[in-house]
C-alpha cells in the first residue's frame, strides 16, 4: 500500500497542534462513518471472505452446489502445468516492468528537470497514455504488432524474416509484447513521480557541490540519488502491484495466448472462475496474488519504516 | 539552477526526439481512422491523404458508443458523488475522534487496498442478482461505490489529519453541532483533496473492464471500454473503422485531460494507483 497523500496549503505559520483526539471537548458522533462502513462491509469485506471461502470448495460459480475441499484447489493448482506458468509470467512481467519502467521514468525524468523549454509540453505528451483506457491501449499496441503492421515492417527492413516478426503471435515474444504496452502505458507515472521528488532536492546544494567541482553524474549520485529515495519506493510499489493484477492489455491483445504464452495469474482466474465454471479453482489463483501483494505491501512499509 | 547552455541545447533536441518516438501510438490513434481500411493495410504508417469520414459515422452507427457513452458518464458521475460525500463524512470521523476507535476503522477500510477485486465479484454479484439488480447499471454503481472507498479514505483522512482543527474548536465553542461544523467549516478546507479524488476514483471508474464485462456485458447498458471490446471483436482487422472507433472512445477523456493536464498531473503524483 502506498501512502503519499496531498497536503493542505499551511494558513498559519503557528505550531501545530496534534490533532487527533479532536477538538477540546468536540465528540464526532459515529454516525459520520456509518454510511462508508456500511458499503466497506457490504460491498468488500463480506463478499472477499465469501470468496476466499469459496476457494477451499468445488463450487462451479452456478447453483448452489458447494462442497468444502480442504486445500485440495491449491494442490490441484501447483501440480497444474498453467497455473506455476502463469505465476511464473506474472513474476516476470512484474520483474521486468518494475525494472525498465522505473529506469525509464528516472530517465526522463532527469531529461525533463532541466532548463529545456519544451519541458511542460514533453512531460504533458509522456504522461497522456497513464489516463488512457488499458483496453484501447492494448487495441492500438495490437494494431502496431500485427503482421504487416508497422513493427513488423521495422525489423523486416532491419534483417528479419520476410513478413518481420510477429510479436504477439510468437510465444516466445508475446509476453515482451505485453511487457511493452504496460510500460509505455506507465512510464510516464514513473516519470511525474520521480519529477516531483526531484523538486525536493535543494538548488544550493547542487549549486555549491557544482563550485566545488562535482560534475553533472557525481552530483546526481551523490546528492539527488539518495533524496529520491521515497519516490523510489512508490514507484517500485506501484509498478510491482499493478502487474500483479495485469489483465486489460493482455484481454485485449493476446487473450493469455499464443497457447499459455502469455497467460497471467489474473487471466488465468477470469477463464477458469467465468468461462471454464471451476469458480474455487479460479478464486484460489485471486488468493495468491492476494498474498503476493500482501508481501510487497508490508515489505513496502516496513521499508518506509526504517527510514524514519 | 543554470543558464540555457548549448548542453541544454542538445539535451532538448535529444528529449523531443525521445517524445517523438514514444507518442507514436498517439500519431496512429488520431491518424488511422481518417483512412480507407484497404489503404491502411497497404502502408499502416502514412498520413491520411483526405480527410475520409466514413470511418466514423460506420464506427458511431455500428459501434453503438452514444449510448455507452451516456451509461459511462452516468455511472462514473453517480458513483465518484457517492464516493466524495461518504469518504469526506467517514474521514471526518476516522482523523477527528477521539481516542483510537477511528484509527482503527480507517486501517481496517485502508487495508481494503491490498484485497484483489476479482475475490469478491462473484459473491457481491449474487447478491445483486438477488436484489433484482442484474445488468441494471445501479449494480456496477454499487461496486464502485465499495472498491474505490479505501484509496478515497486513504485520500480523505491524510488530507484532514494535516488540516489545523483551531476553526472547528472555535466553530464548537462557539455553539455549532458537530454537523454544522463539518459542513460549514471541514467542508470548504477539503477542496483540494476531494479534486485530488474526482481525478483519481473518476480516471479509473471510466477505464474499468473487467466488472462492467461481468456485470453488463450482454445488456445495453454497457460502457465503453466494454463497448470497444465488442467492437474490435466484430470489425477485426478493419482498421480504418476501429481506430475511429477508438479515437472516438478515447476522446473525451484525453480531451479532458489535455484541458486540465498540470491538475490532473499534480492528482496522480500526490495520489496513490494500483
Amino acid at each position: 500500500m502506498v501512502i503519499t497523500t496531498e497536503t493542505p496549503p499551511r494558513s498559519d505559520t503557528r505550531p501545530r497542534k496534534a490533532v487527533r483526539g479532536g477538538a477540546a471537548g468536540a465528540r464526532i458522533p459515529f454516525w459520520f462513518a456509518v454510511p462508508c462502513l456500511l458499503i466497506f462491509a457490504g460491498v468488500v469485506a463480506y463478499p472477499t471472505l465469501q470468496g476466499m471461502y469459496y476457494a477451499f470448495t468445488d463450487w462451479t460459480g452456478l447453483g448452489s452446489d458447494i462442497h468444502f475441499n480442504g486445500i485440495d484447489n491449491f494442490v490441484k493448482l501447483f501440480s497444474s502445468p498453467e497455473a506455476p506458468e502463469a505465476l511464473g509470467h506474472t513474476l516476470l512481467i512484474a520483474a521486468s516492468v518494475t525494472i525498465i519502467q522505473n529506469l525509464l521514468g528516472l530517465l526522463l525524468a532527469i531529461g525533463l528537470h532541466s532548463k529545456i523549454k519544451s519541458r511542460n509540453v514533453l512531460r504533458t505528451l509522456l504522461f497522456a497514455p497513464v489516463v488512457m483506457t488499458p483496453v484501447i491501449v492494448g487495441y492500438v499496441w495490437q494494431f502496431i504488432f500485427v503482421p504487416g503492421g508497422p513493427f513488423a515492417s521495422l525489423t523486416e527492413s532491419l534483417g528479419a524474416p520476410v513478413g518481420g516478426l510477429n510479436v504477439l503471435g510468437d510465444p516466445a515474444f508475446a509476453i515482451w509484447g505485453i511487457i511493452t504496452i504496460v510500460i509505455w502505458q506507465h512510464a510516464g507515472y514513473s516519470m511525474v513521480i520521480f519529477l516531483a521528488g526531484m523538486q525536493n532536492v535543494p538548488d544550493e546544494l547542487l549549486e555549491a557541490s557544482a563550485l566545488d567541482g562535482a560534475n553533472a553524474v557525481q552530483r546526481f549520485f551523490w546528492i539527488t540519488w539518495p533524496l529520491l529515495r521515497t519516490p523510489t519506493l512508490i514507484n517500485v510499489t506501484l509498478s510491482l502491484i499493478s502487474s500483479m493484477k495485469l489483465f486489460d492489455q493482455v484481454m485485449a491483445t493476446t487473450q493469455g495466448g499464443p497457447g499459455n504464452a502469455t497467460q497471467t495469474l489474473s487471466t488465468l482466474l477470469f477463464s477458469e472462475a467465468f468461462l471454464y465454471n471451476n469458480y474455487g479453482y479460479g478464486i484460489s489463483l485471486g488468493l495468491i496474488v492476494f498474498i503476493l501483494i500482501a508481501v510487497i505491501s508490508f515489505g513496502q512499509m516496513r521499508l518506509f519504516r526504517e527510514r524514519d | 539552477m543554470k543558464k540555457y547552455t548549448w548542453r541544454t541545447g542538445v539535451l532538448e533536441a535529444v528529449m523531443i526526439l525521445v517524445t517523438a518516438a514514444f507518442v507514436f501510438p498517439l500519431w496512429l490513434l488520431v491518424s488511422v481512422g481518417f483512412r480507407p481500411s484497404a489503404e491502411v493495410s497497404l502502408n499502416p504508417v502514412a498520413p491520411p491523404s483526405s480527410l475520409y469520414l466514413e470511418n466514423f459515422s460506420t464506427a458511431w452507427e455500428e459501434g453503438g458508443l452514444g449510448p455507452a457513452f451516456i451509461n459511462s458518464i452516468y455511472i462514473t458521475a453517480i458513483s465518484v458523488a457517492i464516493l466524495v460525500v461518504v469518504g469526506a463524512c467517514a474521514s471526518y470521523y476516522f482523523s477527528r475522534s477521539r481516542g483510537k476507535a477511528g484509527l482503527r476503522w480507517f486501517a481496517i477500510v485502508a487495508a481494503g487496498m491490498m484485497v484483489p477485486f476479482q475475490i469478491g465479484v462473484l459473491p457481491l454479484y449474487r447478491v445483486i442478482t438477488d436484489l433484482g439488480l442484474a445488468g441494471n447499471p445501479v449494480s456496477l454503481i454499487i461496486f464502485n461505490a465499495g472498491i474505490h472507498l479505501p484509496l478515497t479514505v486513504i485520500l480523505y483522512t491524510g488530507f484532514m489529519r494535516q488540516l489545523p482543527a483551531e476553526y472547528e474548536e472555535a466553530a464548537r465553542v462557539d455553539g455549532a453541532s458537530s454537523f454544522q461544523t463539518f459542513w460549514r467549516i471541514v467542508v470548504p478546507l477539503l477542496l483540494p483533496v476531494t479534486g485530488t479524488v474526482i481525478v483519481l476514483d473518476g480516471v479509473s471508474i471510466w477505464n474499468e473492464f473487467f466488472t462492467p464485462l461481468l456485470y453488463l456485458g450482454g445488456t445495453p447498458n454497457v460502457t465503453v471500454p466494454v463497448q470497444i471490446y465488442s467492437f474490435v471483436g466484430e470489425f477485426n482487422t478493419h482498421w480504418g473503422q476501429v481506430f475511429a472507433g477508438l479515437l472516438m472512445a478515447s476522446l473525451p477523456i484525453l480531451l479532458l485531460f489535455f484541458a486540465f493536464q498540470r491538475y490532473m498531473i499534480r492528482s496522480f503524483g500526490s495520489g496513490l494507483k494500483g
